[in-house]
């Protein structure tokens, strides 16, 4: 007997929605095992991983809060992904939108009015998108590699906040530790909804909803989806595929780097040699996850948080390692891609013998 | 002194010769592998690990290999049989390497490691300056020449060598003369994630004998610049990886120094010859369009 892969004839809908579920599933499963594998009660395990975060109200509010950034970024990546740029960078791109938002309340401290806090996030979109536009300039001026050249940025990106958190922007009155000063109320992105959630959450849904209706009824939409699926078409229709790389990339620097902001604004409150769980790679699976669809992806943002709200979890409650949470993740886009296949092919399991009667009848 | 600057420089070069070479066969036979990083963090881990509870390096070598292997097969079933995007699942595969060392040497961390046996070569190892740079290595970095000697008379030189280029530049073609493209396809990068496993078993028991988080550090990736960089030509590989060794040392050796240099700005710079040397034969269409695989990437089924 054989496993044979037959192109459909079209995209199946149905595999298209039931992909992700079926992923998330066999995911559950794998993580069953590992728990096992440990020697951990498996039923306790994914009780404490995938649903005790949603029945509390601090681990709710938690999964908001990782969820956000998630979502901002995996939106700005899908838009990427579809227009076939791989920018894997945007760990990078969060870290130096950080840096180029706190930039004001850090040297300028005395600045503080109603317009901190928009000039903040003004910043770090400018921030992010800029470093953005260094891979997608080179490879749109020499043909260079994006997906190598985005990575490498990700580790220059990590050593620059390193340097200035150790070095310029330490905190003159913090004993010597590499933390920045704590900002000031100014800013502070402020919490809504009575301390629910931070007012990043609100934002980062208005943008996704934007960008899903660019995507679905506007020409910019159609020349992202026309360009990644046939770029040769494309160009017939005068779409232009290097102003698209460098607006792909841009969008999706400044959306993370309006992520990082928010997140040293909101969450950390300061500059530290650290400002990410990974948040940037994180988005890749949000991204794949959400079907590179802005709804989808605030969906697949929330699946993705919880695994790192759940992953403290089972750290705290059964002292199974929190690297546990990283390897669900990677579990889990492994399982969104053998599962997509079912969207373009249909499985058939042949014998040897039916498939030759089948070519004499031909 | 110079003496001392270049055995730092093959020790460093050594792992990103061995993955690098590794990847050029599976890019030479059209597969993009980018989990490169996943597969070397995995054969450091494993490598440590074994070594560690069984006493044997050799031991912790070819557990390495066999993480390395593991890896890249299912990144193999991925792609080859369910035709899943290779950018995707390459990157897969590192997220879930990183973590899955990360889980598995919780409980090395901080555990010394024991060093590989150095192979003196009697006599030539004996010769002033010569003796020591050339004759008196670990073991794994002659293996790294013979592994790049035998790829390039195998890949140029050798029948098995002339399929996986031609399944590389042309499967339809390949597929058509009978040869099977997804055997040989898979073929190749178990034979890459054997070399990823070597080169992350060489990190974490010949460079820093210990194992650390993330210890790979994005050596995983500059092994793959590093093939664009040979242009897909193994013994170019050798010039890259040594140029990348040298660089990966200067932070070592400028602190001893005391310059007035930030040193994240000398961690940076491999990060940054990567990208400016990537930019120098990318823009070169000539160069790099002889030798870039035809097929590189692109997703390979099969009619019946």
């Amino acid at each position: 007997m054989r496993i044979e892969l037959v192109k459909r004839k079209e995209h199946s809908q149905t595999m298209a929605l039931l992909s992700p579920v079926i992923a998330v599933a066999l995911t559950a499963l794998s993580a069953a095992i590992l728990f096992s594998i440990t020697g951990h009660n498996p039923f306790v395990g994914l009780y404490k991983f995938f649903i005790e975060p949603l029945t509390q109200q601090w681990s709710l509010e938690a999964t908001i809060d990782k969820a956000t950034p998630l979502i901002l970024i995996g939106c700005g990546l899908a838009i990427c992904y579809l227009s076939n740029n791989w920018n894997i960078g945007a760990e990078g791109q969060f870290v130096v939108g950080a840096l180029f938002g706190c930039a004001l309340p850090i040297l300028y401290p005395d600045f503080e009015n109603v317009a901190t806090l928009p000039l903040m996030l003004l910043f770090g979109a400018i921030g992010g998108a800029l470093w953005a536009l260094i891979p997608a300039l080179l490879k749109t001026r020499f043909n260079t590699n994006e997906i190598l050249t985005s990575l490498m940025l990700v580790y220059v990106a990590g050593l620059l906040l390193d340097y200035l958190v150790r070095g310029p922007w330490r905190d003159p009155d913090g004993y010597n530790f590499p933390e920045s000063r704590i900002f000031s109320d100014a800013a502070t992105l402020p919490e809504v909804f009575g301390g629910a959630m931070s007012l990043s959450a609100p934002i980062t849904i208005v943008v996704a909803v934007i960008l899903a209706i660019v995507l679905a009824k506007t020409l910019k939409g159609f020349e992202i989806r026309v360009m990644g699926e046939s770029p040769r078409a494309g160009s017939f229709a005068g779409f232009s595929a290097k102003r698209l790389t460098l607006f792909s990339f841009a969008l999706a620097g400044a959306l993370a780097g309006l992520a990082g902001t928010m997140e040293v604004s909101g969450a950390l409150n300061q500059l530290l040699p650290s400002i990410s769980p990974g948040y940037g790679f994180t988005a890749i699976i949000v991204a794949f996850l959400g079907r590179l669809n802005p709804i989808g992806i605030i969906i697949a943002g929330f699946v993705l948080a919880l695994s790192y709200i759940g992953g403290e979890g089972v750290q705290s409650a059964m002292g199974v390692s929190n690297e546990i949470a990283s390897v669900i993740q990677g579990l889990l886009l492994f399982f969104v891609l053998a599962c997509d296949t079912l969207i373009l092919y249909r499985i058939r399991f042949t014998s040897r013998r039916i498939a030759d009667g089948e070519a004499s009848h031909v | 002194m110079f003496e001392a600057v270049l055995l730092t420089v093959i020790t460093a070069a050594t792992p990103l010769l061995i993955a690098a070479v590794g990847e050029l066969v599976v890019e030479r036979s059209g597969v993009l592998n980018l989990g490169v990083e996943g597969m070397m963090i995995m054969g450091a881990v494993i490598g440590f690990a074994v070594a560690n509870q069984t006493g044997s390096g050799s031991l912790g070598v070819i557990a390495a290999i066999a993480a390395g292997m593991a890896m890249s097969a299912l990144f193999g079933v991925l792609v080859l049989f369910l035709v899943a995007n290779q950018v995707a699942t390459g990157l897969a595969l590192t997220i879930l390497g990183i973590g899955l060392s990360g889980m598995i040497g919780e409980a090395f961390i901080g555990v010394p490691g024991l060093d590989l046996p150095q192979l003196y070569i009697p006599v030539l190892s004996e010769i002033p300056f010569f003796g020591p740079v050339f004759f008196q290595q670990d073991a794994l970095v002659y293996v790294s020449f013979a592994l790049v000697a035998f790829v390039a008379y195998g890949l140029f030189r050798t029948r098995v060598g002339l399929v996986l280029r031609a399944v590389g530049d042309n499967h339809g073609s390949a597929h058509a003369l009978g040869y099977s493209v997804v055997k040989v396809r898979f073929l190749a990068i178990l034979f890459g994630g054997a070399c990823a496993g070597l080169a992350g078993a060489y990190l974490s028991l010949a460079y820093t004998p210990q194992w650390v988080e993330n210890m790979t550090a994005g050596r995983g990736w500059i092994a793959l610049a590093l093939v664009v960089f040979a242009s897909w030509l193994p013994l170019r590989v050798v010039i890259g990886a040594y140029l990348f060794g040298a660089v990966s040392v200067l932070n070592l050796h400028a602190q001893a120094l005391e310059f007035d240099i930030p040193s994240q700005l000398l961690s940076s710079l491999p990060y940054i010859a990567t990208i400016m040397v990537l930019v120098l034969i990318s823009a070169n269409r000539r160069l790099t369009l002889v030798n870039t695989p035809a097929c590189l990437g692109k997703p390979f089924v099969p009619d019946r």
